[in-house]
């Protein structure tokens, strides 16, 4: 008996291991070895035609450090971060507070806000292109009607993260409504009742009931916002190309243009791991959020 | 008072909706209109195809939405493959070093491969595989988004089926593939609506991988397409633009529900 015991084991175990062995080697070869290499390169300098790569610690770091165009574009992305993040949420939330409603339109309501969604970003950044083109553009010529002069919204230091910031939350506000949408339909409807029966406003009702029951989902949300800020720059290819004179220019777009514009390999890899770091915090945050659920469960 | 505040609710949920479309209308009207009526609003203008054909003409499109559409067949297939085998081990076998190497596949959740550009690329030369649509997929293939979600929906179902099946004498593998995987249908569907509009999107990674039009994908070509350089005027750009994104969008309009829902499955772990 104990004999088959064993075997039941064995077998399962070889069973386990080679049935996860296609994905271990694809995870390996696309995520861990990769993050791997990219820490030791991060080490080493660049390899020329006169000089082989060597060991130099952390210099391509310091180097980074002393960089006024990394502190800039650090600085853009925290502020891209500072606007979008509680500026869609708080869209979103709106936007499925009214989708959640009974308004009349409502298929039609629902529908816009999230068509944007199933949007690539390229697209999206070509649409936007038609609202921000000086003189001939949609925001212009709008302007031009109460006798604004021509803005440039694209080709000013001032305007031009602005500009990237509000097709961002344009795409991403339409997807978190979702998630609230979701929660809000699993609010027991006695709890609106009871209000009602206790004379609360509607104001009153959302600030006191609603809000606080979203708040798991508020924090699922801003998760993947935050990972949206890193993650979301396509649009720059299009809009900005980071400028001008770097104004609107995001991490992942500048460590792209390090690696592949200026075959800079080895800052792009230390300005990758500072990157990785960031998003480990991130990971952190969502597993301490993750333990209070269970703990409301 | 409170009448007007039951106007005004349903009005600001209406006048957003409004905005929040506009881009897409706008583009919309403007890809059938000659740019001169496009950029002065002539709201009766005649209606034409000329951008299409135009732009149609600019660029190897059949080429690019071929592209695409393989891409995001290849990933989709090496995704239900990996994905199933994986959330498998992960849901129903025990054995030694399971809840490691599971740790692992969740760090993996916040390892972007956006971010390790650089030496994925390096990876996928190395593999002999630049430019070419493998290589795009490849690194998407083991999601661990993807296994996590299939162990969810393996975990759910009830044992019972399972000893039935190996009762009547089905192996491991057998079972997987009669008991598991036909159960797993609405996880499988919600998985493929997530995973084609994502790599129908994706635009870093191709852009870094492909270098030719036998492998650029629709996003790619667009963003050659539009860049400023060629100097390509508003309303073919928003013609090229309606046609790439017309495939997704009409799919969208049409299967609303199952999409949001999707989406939904998917966020929701």
């Amino acid at each position: 008996m104990n004999k088959h015991i064993n075997l039941e084991k064995r077998r399962q175990a070889i069973y386990g291991w080679l049935l996860l062995s296609p994905a271990a080697v694809l995870l390996s070869l696309f995520a861990f070895y990769p993050s791997f290499a990219t820490f030791v390169s991060s080490l080493f300098s660049k390899k020329t035609r006169r000089k082989p790569s060597e060991f130099i610690e952390l210099e391509n770091y310091a180097d980074l450090f002393a960089d006024p165009t990394f502190w800039l574009v650090v600085k853009n992305n925290l502020f891209y971060a500072a606007i979008t993040i509680p500026v869609s949420i708080a869209i979103a939330l709106a936007m499925a507070l009214w989708a959640n409603s009974k308004i009349p339109a409502r298929g039609f309501v629902r529908t816009a806000y999230f068509t944007p969604t199933v949007l690539p970003m390229i697209a999206a950044a070509n649409l936007w292109l038609f609202f921000y083109t000086p003189g001939l553009g949609v925001l212009d010529q709008i302007g031009s009607l109460f006798g604004l002069p021509s803005v440039n919204w694209l080709g000013q230091p001032e305007t031009a993260l602005w500009a990237v910031i509000i097709v961002t939350i344009w795409k991403e506000a339409g997807f978190f409504m979702i998630f609230y949408l979701a929660a809000l339909q699993t609010i027991p409807e006695d709890l609106k009742e009871a209000a009602d029966i206790e004379g609360c406003s509607r104001w009153t009702y959302t600030r006191r009931i609603v809000l606080p029951l979203l708040m798991p989902t508020t924090l699922f949300i801003m998760v993947n916002a935050m990972i949206n800020s890193v993650k979301l720059i396509d649009h720059l290819f299009i809009l900005t190309k980071g400028g001008p004179s770097d104004a609107s220019k995001l991490i992942l777009y500048y460590i792209w243009e390090m690696a592949f514009a200026f075959f800079d390999a080895p800052h792009a890899a230390a300005m990758t791991i500072l990157v990785l770091a960031v998003l480990c915090v991130v990971a952190a945050i969502q597993f301490f959020y993750l333990d209070r659920r269970t703990h409301y469960q | 008072m409170n009448t007007v505040l039951r106007y005004i609710e349903p009005a600001g949920a209406i006048l957003l909706a409004v905005i929040w479309i506009s881009p897409l209308m706008f583009a919309f009207w403007a890809a059938f209109h000659s740019t001169s009526d496009a950029v002065n609003f002539n709201l009766f203008s005649a209606w034409t195809l000329d951008n299409f054909r135009t732009a149609w003409d600019g660029a190897p499109w059949l080429r690019y939405f071929l592209n695409t559409f393989l891409l995001v067949t290849v990933v989709l297939i090496g995704q239900f493959i990996l994905t199933t085998l994986a959330g498998f081990a992960f849901a129903k076998l025990d054995f030694p070093g399971k809840n490691f190497v599971f740790i692992l596949v969740l760090m993996q959740l916040f390892i972007l491969p956006e971010v390790l550009i650089v030496e994925n690329y390096a990876m996928v030369s190395r593999l002999g595989l630049f430019d070419s649509i493998l290589g795009v997929g490849m690194p998407y293939m083991a999601s661990a988004f993807g296994i996590f979600l299939m162990r969810q929906s393996f975990k759910s179902v009830p044992i019972e089926l399972h000893e039935a099946a190996r009762i009547e004498g089905c192996g491991l593998l057998g079972i997987l593939w009669r008991v598991y995987v036909p159960l797993a249908k609405p996880t499988y569907l919600a998985y493929a609506l997530v995973s084609v509009s994502t790599h129908w999107n994706n635009f870093l990674w191709p852009l870094i991988v492909t270098n030719s039009p036998e492998t650029r994908p629709l996003t790619v070509g667009l963003s050659i397409f539009g860049a400023p350089e060629n100097g390509v005027d508003i309303s073919v750009i928003s013609a090229a633009t309606m046609m790439s994104v017309a495939p997704l969008l009409l799919a969208f309009l049409l299967f609303q529900r199952q999409f949001v829902q999707a989406f939904l499955r998917a966020g929701i772990k």
